[in-house]
């Protein structure tokens, strides 16, 4: 490289990524910030090289920024969500059951079976479990692992759990409020098969995470470019179609307490943010 | 307080529930609050998903089961900014058209509103002045209006007897109408592609173009095989002469050689066969084919008439056209010598010498008839009438 980019990691969680990431490089040079990005396959090393300044910022799901958290306070490092998408905003995950069982409150799933996604799914998993713990349910967890390592960007563990829900092979399934919408309308979840049984408190989705390593005048000049997105401008509208918001926020912090939480409760990640979970390997 | 609610009854966010919610927000002003009323059990998990997804904000109220207010919705910009360029691809009055549609409107309906951006087709027919006629709409309302089954629209069982001579000549002129038929479709349709959408009467009208010739060729070729399985021949000097139609790319010279003289001088072609041919059979598919081809004479004349009023240049590109293809076929015999015979043995009815001589008289005025029609087309465009008469003599002895 001849002249210093901003580098940005991001994870091909789908073939669109490529598009997405290929039309913000053009726009964003375009509009004469040095720009460059590199794929990673799972969030994992992503954070990692974020961390170490292999790469200056990380395009981040939730479970990775709370890593990105831990990893950089053992190194003395600060991370910081620069901004986020308008639809990342306020998420809750819901629990549902079949409409005709017997279960009529969270309570009632003591000891029963529940269809989860994948193991690192912050919406499907380790979100609404946490929220179940703290009800003092007990459950018996199914996992639904598809996509390990792109912490629940692949919705096929939510639909999974669903099906199974469906077939009576497990008593209840969770899934972002977002998922159960779309499957109602898809007929994944015929009209009055399920019925809502617990909801969590609203939690921020992804982030567009910043290390301090970063050469901070690209960062701002990045920062300021992003939040000056229209979605009137016809060159950015299919971008910002294809990544799925209408504008671009400032970033904020206090949306992650509840994954911050989960994450502790079951150990997915050590304190300086190691892999420690046995069944975790992306 | 709020004033602004919208009911959604039982109705939920996922079954339709989203069209109430878009046109109760779509007047409010940014940031102006709306209720949401309804008892679809899943509407408070649903309302804001859809919300988050669309760019809106929900306030939860205190749940409130007596009122049935689900929720306040924050009006945020959404998906607005869709329009915020948006101009309309033109008029949609009809016949109303553009000198020169953008590249941007072409998969675009004529006089819809355009969402900015998006693919930028190229349609090179792109000029009003090159392909549009005035006639183009009511053309094709009547091409539409006049399109025939070739199966009912002939009796094709109806009695006749020819003797085997003149059949074997109905079949050779038959033979030669196909190979003609043929390139009168595959011309049109090369350019119907290149046509920018904004002209849509015109694509339309090259459409039903293409659909008459496929009808032609097919009642031509019904008609050489009624009575037999063989059909006549085809002469390198008939197709070398199709040749340089097939080859031209430009629509406007293209257009001047083959509806202008070509067509026109099948239309006498036809004639004389709606007057001349020995058996019904051949008469009414002449006489339905006639129908078609003053239809395509009638708008190469038109466009280019009007073209021409427009552009004075437009006759020394023209007669160069005609010259050039004169050129091309100069060492070619022209007309199939079978075909001209055909014509005069099928117009005689017999081998009598009487009959072959009035034949013979019979095929000469059609040559005169071919000349005067491309003479009076050419003085429609405005050739001076001696000039019109040295490009007709130019014209391929093969008629098209
Ligand atoms: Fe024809
Ligand atoms: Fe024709």
């Amino acid at each position: 490289m001849t002249e210093e980019s901003l580098l940005l990691g991001a994870v091909a969680y789908d073939p669109k990524v490529v598009a997405i990431w290929t039309g913000f490089r053009h726009w964003l040079r375009e509009h004469e910030l040095p720009f460059d990005y590199v794929l990673y396959s799972n969030y994992e090393r992503q954070v990692e090289d974020l961390v170490a300044g292999r790469i200056h910022v990380a395009w981040n799901s939730p479970l990775a920024w709370v890593r990105a958290l831990r990893l950089a306070a053992a190194v003395g490092r600060t991370v910081r969500p620069l901004v986020m998408r308008d639809t990342d905003r306020d998420l809750t995950s819901v629990v549902v059951v079949r409409a005709e069982s017997r279960i009529g409150r969270a309570s009632d799933l003591d000891g029963r079976s529940v269809g989860v996604g994948a193991v690192d799914s912050p919406q499907a998993t380790l979100i609404p479990l946490a929220h179940l713990a703290a009800l003092g349910v007990k459950v018996e967890v199914r996992r639904f692992d598809v996509g390990v390592g792109l912490h629940g960007d692949h919705v096929g563990g939510e639909r999974d759990a669903v099906r199974a829900l469906l077939a009576g092979e497990v008593d209840a399934a969770v899934m972002l409020d977002g998922s159960h919408l779309t499957f109602t309308r898809e007929g994944v979840l015929p009209r009055g098969a399920v019925r809502i049984l617990a909801q969590t408190a609203p939690y921020d989705h992804c982030n567009m995470s910043v290390v301090d390593l970063a050469p901070a005048d690209l960062v701002d000049r990045f920062g300021s470019l992003l939040l000056g997105m229209a979605y009137e401008d016809p060159a950015v509208r299919p971008l910002l179609d294809l990544e799925g918001l209408t504008r671009w926020m400032t970033g904020r912090t206090g949306g992650y307490h509840a994954l911050d939480a989960a994450v502790e409760l079951f150990g997915f990640y050590g304190p300086r943010g190691e892999l420690v979970l046995p069944e975790y390997s992306p | 307080m709020t004033r602004h609610r919208v009911d959604l009854a039982g109705l939920g966010v996922d079954r339709g529930g989203h069209l109430l919610l878009r046109r109760a927000l779509a007047p409010l002003p940014l940031g102006e609050r709306l209720q949401v009323f309804g008892h679809d059990p899943a509407l408070r998990v649903h309302l804001p998903a859809w919300c988050r997804s669309e760019g809106h904000r929900v306030e939860s109220p205190e749940p409130d089961s007596e009122s049935g207010l689900v929720a306040v919705v924050v009006r945020g910009e959404g998906h607005d900014g869709r329009w915020a360029g948006a101009g309309r691809a033109g008029s949609g009055r009809r016949g109303e058209v553009e000198k020169a549609p953008p590249a941007r409107w072409g998969l675009a309906v004529r006089g819809a509103r355009l969402e900015e951006g998006g693919p930028e087709p190229y349609f090179d027919l792109d000029d009003r002045d090159l392909v549009w006629a005035k006639v183009a709409p009511q053309l094709y309302a009547h091409a539409a209006a006049r399109q025939w089954d070739p199966d009912t629209a002939v009796a094709w069982d109806e009695p006749f007897s020819t003797p085997p001579d003149v059949e074997a000549a109905v079949v050779q002129v038959m033979t030669y109408l196909v190979e003609n038929e043929q390139v009168a479709l595959v011309v049109p349709a090369r350019f119907l592609g290149r046509v920018h959408p904004h002209f849509r009467e015109v694509v339309q009208l090259l459409a039903v173009q293409v659909a008459d010739e496929a009808r032609h060729m097919e009642v031509f070729t019904r008609r050489a095989l009624l009575r037999g399985d063989e059909l006549g021949s085809s002469s390198v000097g008939g197709r070398a002469s199709l040749f340089t139609l097939v080859e031209e790319t430009d629509f406007t010279t293209s257009s001047f050689l083959l509806s202008v003289l070509g067509e026109g001088s099948f239309v006498n072609l036809l004639d004389f066969l709606v007057t001349h041919a020995p058996d019904p059979v051949t008469r009414r598919i002449a006489w339905l084919a006639m129908q078609d081809e003053r239809r395509h004479v009638l708008f190469g004349v038109s466009h280019l008439a009007e073209q021409s009023a427009a552009d004075p240049k437009l006759r020394g590109r023209l007669r160069a056209s005609i010259e050039r293809r004169s050129d091309a076929l100069r060492d070619t015999v022209g007309l199939n010598a079978d075909v001209f015979d055909a014509l005069l043995l099928l117009s005689a009815g017999s081998w009598h010498p009487e009959e072959i001589e009035a034949g013979y008289a019979r095929v000469q005025r059609l040559r005169h008839a071919m000349d005067e029609g491309r003479r009076r087309r050419l003085e429609r465009l405005g050739f001076p009438a001696d000039e019109a008469a040295a490009l007709s003599a130019l014209h391929t002895r093969n008629f098209m």
